[in-house]
């Protein structure tokens, strides 16, 4: 099986990841906290420069459903600062990392904000796509078509519990790559990589050409390099955002996302 | 018998929008806008459709992992709750066990005082004591028929992790009950209530550390055991179908009351009040009413939670409803002396009942509260939960300020007594002495 019958002009995001997925590269989007500090900025152009082929930008909000603990403490802390969608926006519109920003947020802040406000706030602010955990594919819809319109990818998810039969259609809605959730859970650190985060990539490659990237449970450099035997890449948040918490700073991510980037390569 | 007490403006919130009738069952919503001249106008509080709408508000807002369980979960309903087998053990249970019908009570003396007539639907006398039950027996037939082992739940003032954690028992499953930490400190006896039970109690130490907190926590467990696990949520909230199942769970409470009242008064009373918080009793109550009589409708919420009358549209916990928030969606802690109302939100159907105008939002303050629960007590002998004592609070000043008038007949929904609060009220007026 391959990609959609509509044949459809593929964003700014997509290409990115599928001009380097061509050419034989792993795919590493690692995962911050917008607001976390006054160096956040700083780590977006150290993760750049490490090898990150895109970032997810979170962008804090109060009820974080399907973070774990690290990233609860993130977005806390963030709130705690005054992080607000607007000021995040208007922070990036200052920054060119040289690779796609996608943000990561709750749906409440963009129906809060306007589909096409804040659709067209990313598109200025240099956002390519948007991950949106709790809109699912039924609820997708009024929102996805506003952000195609100004380039923003809607990335969707699909998790070990979604059926074959789903699949497919999440497949046909998602833009920029499909992420595959590794593991039935809250994002977070885990010592053991998951079954299911390469049974999951496996069966999503069986309904689309779309790039497969794996997170939620995906921690180390060995798991990354596991996971894409079988996916194109991964998503890493939790090990990175607990670094920043215990103060490690643009130097201590660069040099996490430099060993991820090294294993996927070796691997 | 005095005319019905003015139906006051409907309460909104927002800007006006257009009125959505709600979708009859399998229908797809937006063919049936199209088509609904022709066909007989569908029940106020009817079913919601495969969508889970009511209106513009409800849906399905869920992670991806979810999902699934929701559909299966919505589908196991639809079949039980067209199978008479299921309705016949889960009425069997609720008589047997449950201590069903509950009765009316006409307060004689409560209504000398007050000038309006006063009867209270005694959900305070169920099994746990609280409406809670309803629903948890019947979660509890779903997630066994489901072949599920385990039951989870939040609770904030403890009824609904009480009841989850007596229904557990009676089936036979293991009970895990998410409670923010300054509840289970507010409310400590049902904790060990709870834990009598066989229940294990889990202190939730994230954001306020109160009811909204306690069911993130909740949809968190439930996406790590969502295969072996029911997540048996207390209100008429969350994720499609939990609004319309719970609410169908609590209708039992309007079901019965319509027919007692009919057999009290041999009319409808006037005013049917219900607290609410996330809303399950208020629902419960008003689904016997909505539809079947012109009785005015009042959901009484705490003023530091009143997300009908100071929130906005927003989507949280699986739903789009009406929420307290801050301009850019930042959800925002409430606050109440009542653990059960301390809820930045309230089910989706409410904010749909209050748009149409069914029913009205009104709210009560601590202080009132604390003065309804004592003068229940002493002139009934009745103690009210302190989450029920919001609805007579309204009452007691509608009544003292001409809104309700003298000889008006009103029917309070008691959801649930008030031992557990005996503790914390004894503090506070102890405080003051």
């Amino acid at each position: 099986m391959s990609a959609s019958p509509t044949i459809r002009t593929p964003g700014t995001l997509e290409s990115a990841l599928l001009t380097r997925r061509d050419a034989g590269h792993k795919l590493l989007i690692p995962y911050i906290t917008a607001g976390l500090d006054d160096e956040w900025l700083l780590v977006l152009e150290a993760l750049a420069g490490a090898g990150a082929d895109a970032i997810e930008v979170g962008v804090p909000f109060s009820d974080p459903m399907i973070d774990g603990a690290v990233i609860q403490e993130s977005s806390l802390r963030a709130l705690e600062r005054g992080t607000t969608p607007e000021g995040v926006l208007a922070d990036l519109s200052r920054v060119d990392v040289g690779v796609p920003l996608v943000v990561m947020t709750y749906y409440n802040l963009i129906y809060r904000a306007g589909h096409a406000r804040i659709a067209g706030a990313m598109h200025q602010s240099g956002v390519r796509g948007a991950i949106i955990p709790d809109l699912p594919l039924e609820e997708v819809g009024g929102w996805a078509a506003v952000a195609d319109l100004e380039d923003v990818a809607t990335v969707l998810l699909v998790a070990p519990s979604t059926p074959d039969e789903r699949i497919g259609a999440i497949c046909e809605r998602s833009r920029g790559f499909v992420y595959a959730v590794g593991r039935m859970g809250v994002t977070g650190e885990q010592a053991v990589l998951a079954d299911s985060a390469r049974e999951v990539a496996g069966r999503i490659q069986a309904h689309t050409d779309l790039p497969v990237c794996v997170g939620i449970g995906v921690s180390t450099p060995d798991q990354a390099a596991t996971v894409c035997e079988v996916a194109d890449g991964v998503v890493v948040g939790s090990a990175l955002v607990r670094r920043l918490l215990e103060g490690r700073g643009p130097d201590g991510a660069a040099e996490f996302v430099g060993s991820l980037r090294a294993a996927m390569d070796a691997g | 018998m005095a005319p019905p007490p003015g139906r006051s403006a409907p309460n909104t919130f927002g800007a006006p929008r257009q009125l959505h009738p709600p979708c009859p069952p399998h229908s797809d919503c937006e063919l049936y806008t199209m088509t609904t001249e022709t066909t007989t106008p569908a029940a106020i509080m009817g079913d919601p459709g495969p969508t889970g709408r009511f209106g513009e508000f409800g849906g399905r807002y869920v992670p991806e992992a979810l999902v699934p369980a929701c559909i299966e979960l919505e589908a196991a309903f639809r079949d039980a709750w067209a199978d008479p087998a299921f309705r016949d053990e889960l009425d069997s249970i609720l008589r047997n066990y449950g201590g069903r019908p509950t009765p009316v009570t006409d307060c004689g003396r409560l209504t000398e005082q007050l000038g309006v007539r006063v009867l209270l639907k005694r959900e305070d006398l169920t099994h746990t004591g609280s409406h809670k039950l309803n629903n948890v027996i019947g979660q509890g037939l779903l997630a066994r028929r489901m072949g599920k082992r385990k039951l989870i739940a939040e609770t904030g003032a403890g009824q609904h992790g009480v009841a989850t954690a007596t229904a557990a028992a009676l089936f036979g499953m293991e009970c895990i009950v998410y409670m923010g930490e300054v509840d289970t400190q507010r409310q400590e006896l049902n904790v060990f209530r709870m834990e009598l039970l066989g229940a294990t109690v889990v202190p939730v130490t994230s954001g306020s550390r109160t009811l909204k907190d306690a069911v993130n926590e909740a949809l968190r467990a439930w996406v790590a055991s969502v295969d072996d696990t029911h997540y048996c949520l207390g209100s008429v909230m969350g994720p499609h179908p939990y609004p319309w199942m719970v609410r169908e769970f609590q209708r039992v409470i309007g079901d019965e009351a319509r027919e007692q009242t009919r057999a009290l008064l041999g009319t409808d009373p006037d005013v049917v009040v219900a607290c609410a918080g996330g809303g399950s009793n208020a629902a419960g109550i008003f689904a016997g009413f909505a539809d079947a009589t012109s009785s005015d409708l009042v959901a009484v919420e705490a003023s530091g939670g009143a997300a009908v009358t100071t929130g906005i549209p927003g989507v949280l916990h699986g739903m789009r409803s009406a929420l307290i928030q801050d301009e850019a969606g930042q959800i925002l802690e409430a606050e109440s002396i009542s653990a059960g109302l301390d809820y930045p939100g309230i089910g989706p159907e409410h904010a749909h009942l209050a748009e149409l105008g069914r029913a009205r939002y009104e709210s009560a303050g601590d202080e009132a509260v604390l003065e309804a629960f004592q003068l229940l007590a002493r002139t009934e002998g009745i103690l009210p939960a302190l989450e029920s004592a919001h609805a007579l609070a309204w009452v007691v000043a509608a009544a003292a300020s001409g809104e309700l008038e003298p000889g008006t007949t009103v029917l309070v929904n008691l959801s649930g007594r008030g031992d557990k609060d005996v503790a914390q009220v004894r503090d506070i007026l102890r405080g003051r002495a």
